[in-house]
């Protein structure tokens, strides 16, 4: 899209969005070339045989829905219905703790609706070992991690068995023994801490990886640049991620500067490779996460990885999208649904078909169901069981100091 | 006279930059999801619409460049008011705030200066959990060179944001997100009230002023000063009022300068004095004010100043009300303050 000012007066622009409620959809404008696909470079060129992928697209799955191009990293059929699987799995789930929400079960709630491939297909691309920093709408990576589902939702429910103890929003997960950091409500923070995860790992000699995400709105911050200099500048075994899921709540991706580049030409600036994935391909999303994970465990450091997706439905609980795109962008997006996509393809292949589909989704709703009721019954955030209130003075410090304990008892816990 | 209209706060403050925005040319209004979108509470809801995208607009996510650029302009005159989306996101601008907005008329001995307003959304009570509910005001009032203020009201809300836009000053404005669409005083279990039922909800439609320094006596009394703003002021009324204490309550509107001149006089009449802030205790606002009372007040207290305040913890989400200095606390402070 161009914006040129009016000739005769100058002026500063503010770029809009092709389309806004009451207008077709039109993504003509994001470049998604998608005849063309992205050649797969060795995974350990130099970063600058990687930066004319910034302008195309990694791609695997074609419209025909098969499996095609350099890029296949070959899954075998068990490891495709396993992504599959992921990928329903998260949808349910995210459907039915909004439906929570809206009940008032829940404060509060964030699906990843439309963009479930980019955890998923990382999830199972990285080794276990491998150090995630998502952020908020990577809820897919522990479901690749097979986390405990209940325990998600008493996070969410805040209740008794929330190992963070209530102190969260719900989808702020925190998993340790996952290698799962603690996501934070503060946009962009987490960038630069995986690069400084990523260092330590590799002080020590350690063959992980760390893998962070951050939407396309949030490159905007410095902590974004930050990243990308220092995984530069160090050469940390770090994979950045950008989910360009093209809005960042109300604002389209053009206010974050993807209308006069794409995120992955970030990289070129600070001399890292990158690519720029179809990011509802389950297949293209896996293997940009090997190819970058293998370059990194070679010790050939940082890729940043633009997935190029949509998201496809509110921002959170609190958001209403239909005040600021078409009603019908969702259904228009050029990219397709990545369930849809990774079904049809193990369809193709006589691996899969419309009843399993159906057992599965039944199955995989009455698991969730199961899973909330269960998780309900260690208490719900407005009507308990929580944690003691006592603990909401513990973990400030290592050890309580006196004004706390002092306060504490002021409260009478 | 001009005429009046009932408003939430959000509304007042909507109607606020509306009125500057047509009155002066050099006024503009950004921040994240601020232009099309309105906000996301609302505040600017309408007015790109009404004034132009050059005027009302969006700007990326980054609250450091949101400040240096509200910096940029102001210094090159126009008179910028900047969105940050929650108080608790103005930390990556915290670094333009302290060592730049602040400085500049001192060490360009006034040569350049930045006479702009930032706003932003405070405070608990909605469920926000750690990074949607903080009062994070005493980092700034500890910063020479701008202007702190919170609002209680839709009036004051409008009344002071024109203030601060037309201040030679850069003012940073917080808004208590819970009083948004009506009067909260601390009952969580009591139906949300309305600001249609309340006097402050009656604002002006046109151009007025609350001026920036200037606190405001809500309640006359004698037994005792409470010295309060933003939520805290609704939970100090309900308070005194259900307990029968004829405490004097003062919304202290303006942090940076507070008006100790109203405060002395009242402390000095009541010898008593209690202050209230949502924000954590150690290093509070309210450690400032008590400083300055007990200065200034010193021979006419008769007990000592106590403050009731969040603690020293972040905001945790399941804990909201027993975080919350609520109406059973304030009380309790008043009371042994009277006993004592
Ligand atoms: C530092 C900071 N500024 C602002 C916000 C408020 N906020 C939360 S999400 C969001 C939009 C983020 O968009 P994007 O980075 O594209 O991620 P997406 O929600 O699309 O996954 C904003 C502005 C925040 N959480 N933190
Ligand atoms: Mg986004």
């Amino acid at each position: 899209m161009t914006h040129a000012p009016s000739s005769n007066t100058l002026g500063f622009i503010v770029p809009e969005p092709a389309a806004r409620p009451g207008d077709t959809p039109d993504f003509s404008s994001i470049g998604l070339k998608l005849d063309s696909p992205a050649p797969r470079p060795d995974p350990m060129c130099p970063a600058s045989d990687t930066h004319t992928l910034a302008n195309s697209l990694v791609r695997v799955l074609n419209d025909e829905h098969e499996a095609q191009g350099e890029w296949n990293p070959g899954l075998s059929a068990k490891d495709l219905r396993k992504g599959l699987h992921i990928m329903l799995k998260t949808r349910l789930y995210d459907v039915r703790m909004f439906k929570l929400q809206r009940q008032g079960k829940l404060s509060f709630y964030m699906k990843s609706m439309g963009e479930e491939a980019v955890a998923a297909a990382a999830g199972m691309a990285l080794r276990y070992e491998d150090m995630l920093f998502p952020s908020y709408r990577q809820q897919g990576l522990l479901f690749a991690r097979d986390r405990d589902m209940v325990d998600m939702i008493c996070h969410c429910l805040s209740n008794q068995r929330d190992n963070l103890k209530g102190r969260q929003l719900p989808v702020h997960y925190t998993w340790k023994e996952g290698n799962f950091f603690s996501i934070s409500g503060n946009l962009g923070t987490q960038f630069p801490q995986a690069v400084g995860w990523a260092m330590a790992s590799a002080a020590r000699g350690e063959d992980t990886v760390t893998a962070s995400w951050i939407g396309d709105g949030t490159t905007a911050e410095g902590d974004f640049h930050g990243a990308c200099t220092l995984a530069s500048v160090y050469n940390a075994p770090v994979i950045l991620n950008v989910v360009n899921n093209q809005w960042a709540i109300s604002s389209f991706s053009g206010i974050a500067g993807g209308n006069n580049a794409t995120f992955a030409a970030k990289a070129i600036g600070y001399g890292l490779p990158c690519l720029r994935v179809d990011g509802n391909d389950f297949l293209a999303v896996y293997a940009a996460t090997g190819w970058a994970a293998e370059r990194a465990r070679a010790g050939h450091g940082a890729t940043l990885i633009e997935t190029v997706t949509y998201r496809a439905d509110a921002h959170s609980t609190s958001d209403d999208p239909s005040r600021y795109r078409p009603k019908e962008e969702a259904a228009a997006w050029p990219l397709g649904d990545p369930i849809e996509r990774l079904k049809n393809h193990l369809i193709n292949l006589g691996e899969w078909d419309e009843s399993r589909h159906e057992a599965l989704t039944e199955a995989l709703t009455k698991e969730v169901q199961a899973n909330y009721k269960k998780a309900e019954s260690y208490g719900t955030l407005r009507e308990g069981p929580h944690a003691p209130v006592s603990s909401m003075f513990e973990d400030v410090y290592a050890e309580q100091p006196w004004h706390l304990r002092r306060q504490r008892q002021d409260l009478g816990v | 006279m001009s005429d009046s209209a009932k408003m939430t706060m959000i509304q007042a403050i909507n109607s606020a930059h509306d009125v500057l925005l047509e009155n002066d040319e050099r006024v503009c209004a950004f921040g994240e999801d601020a232009g099309y979108f309105g906000g996301v509470f609302g505040c600017t809801q309408g007015l790109q619409e009404k004034h132009g995208k050059s005027r009302v607009f969006d700007t990326p996510i980054n609250e450091a460049a949101i400040v240096a650029m509200a910096i940029g302009m102001a210094a090159n005159g126009m008179r910028p008011i900047a969105e940050i989306q929650f108080a608790d996101y103005i930390f990556p601008g915290f670094d333009q705030i302290v060592s730049e907005l602040s400085r500049l008329r001192f060490r360009t001995a006034g040569q350049f200066t930045a006479p702009l307003v930032l706003r932003t959304p405070c405070g608990g009570g909605i469920y926000g959990g750690q990074t949607h509910s903080m009062s994070p005001e005493s980092f700034f009032t500890h910063i020479p060179g701008i202007k702190v203020a919170m609002p209680s009201n839709p009036y004051d809300a409008k009344g002071m944001l024109i203030a601060a836009s037309e201040s030679e000053d850069p003012v940073l404005m917080f808004e208590p997100k819970r009083l948004y669409n009506g009067p909260f005083d601390g009952d969580p279990h009591k139906p949300a009230l309305s600001w249609s039922k309340h006097e402050k909800g009656e604002v002006p439609t046109g151009h007025y002023t609350v001026p920036l320094g200037k606190a405001d006596i809500v309640r006359k009394g004698d037994a005792l000063s409470v010295v309060a703003y933003g939520t805290m002021v609704h939970v100090a009324l309900a308070s005194a009022r259900l307990a029968g204490i004829d405490a004097e309550i003062i919304d202290l509107r303006t942090l940076v300068p507070y008006d100790m001149e109203t405060i002395a006089k009242s402390v000095n009449k009541t010898g008593r004095c209690v202050v209230l802030h949502e924000a954590p205790r150690t290093g509070g606002f309210g450690a400032e004010l008590i400083a300055q009372i007990q200065e200034d007040c010193f021979y006419a207290l008769e007990a000592p100043v106590k403050r009731v305040t969040g603690w020293d913890t972040p905001y945790p989400h399941a804990f909201e009300w027993q975080y919350f200095p609520g109406q059973e606390r304030v009380t309790r402070a008043m009371i042994e303050t009277l006993e004592a």
